[in-house]
């Protein structure tokens, strides 16, 4: 049943994305960062989390998740640490992702031929 | 005659194109977000891991995924069929992350793929680190 969630959130998260570009006329990267931005806003009351836990990859998949994250993982650690948590916590939970990233972008631009 | 026939065609087909890229959007986006939550509960299933470990894997498979699928130049092509629905996922991250590498390999390992990778995906990091710290701040100072 979950499978069915995320896929329908996950697809009505990437239909309002393409709503948004094409009728006020964006770019990709404006709609990511608006994206990241509105995750951010959204862990407010633990908003996003609630949406994940109904939707599952559907609503962690999308790069609010990103934004979500930070804010989430800041304040985690904030409670900790006080501020001084903010600029620790950051990156703990999307840590894994960005990593996997820059990884494997390097070694496949470094085996593969540029297209086109 | 032919005026008034261009005018209705310009009036109706940007709205209709807009519909059709949707749902575009929509079945290529959800078909990731199904992916990447088939690879979740497979993990907590035959992998016998927890909830939040198998989600972790899981992006980490699909951030693979976005970047294997953008080396043989597959993912471009999904992408101009699925327009956001291949943007708004973690495999666009990884995509653009890929694609700037991979662009720019003539120009050497350092001063290409190393320099470039970030091209497009720091500004990702920087909006999010921005609006994450400031969101953090101000919520951590109220008590919210």
């Amino acid at each position: 049943m979950k499978i069915l969630y995320a896929f329908l959130i996950g697809g009505a998260i990437c239909a309002l994305a393409q709503i948004l570009m094409d009728y006020f006329k964006l770019l990709p990267i404006h709609i990511t960062l608006l994206y990241v931005f509105i995750g951010a806003i959204l862990d407010i009351g633990n908003i996003y989390d609630k949406i994940i836990e109904f939707a599952g990859s559907g609503a962690s998949l999308p790069i609010s998740s990103f934004g979500h994250s930070i804010v989430h993982s800041a304040l985690e650690k904030a409670n900790e640490l006080g501020v001084l948590g903010i600029f620790v916590g950051v990156f703990d939970k999307t840590a894994s992702g960005i990593t996997a990233a820059i990884v494997f972008a390097f070694f496949i631009a470094l085996i593969c031929k540029p297209k086109g | 005659m032919n005026k008034k026939i261009e005018k209705v065609k310009k009036e109706t087909e940007p709205k209709r194109k807009i519909f059709l890229n949707v749902v575009k959007a929509f079945v290529v986006g959800g078909i990731i977000c199904l992916l990447g939550e088939l690879i979740t509960e497979a993990l907590i299933k035959y992998g016998h891991l927890e909830k939040d470990t198998a989600g972790i894997y899981s992006v980490i498979i699909m951030v693979f995924l976005g970047s294997v699928t953008t080396g043989l130049g597959l993912y471009d092509k999904i992408g101009q069929f699925g327009g956001c629905g291949t943007i708004v996922p973690i495999t666009g991250f990884a995509n653009s992350m890929t694609s700037s590498a991979l662009e720019s390999k003539s120009e050497g390992v350092i001063l290409g793929i190393i320099n470039n990778m970030f091209k497009l995906a720091g500004s990702v990091i920087v909006v999010g680190v921005v609006s994450g710290v400031v969101i953090g701040l101000i919520r951590y100072l109220l008590g919210v």
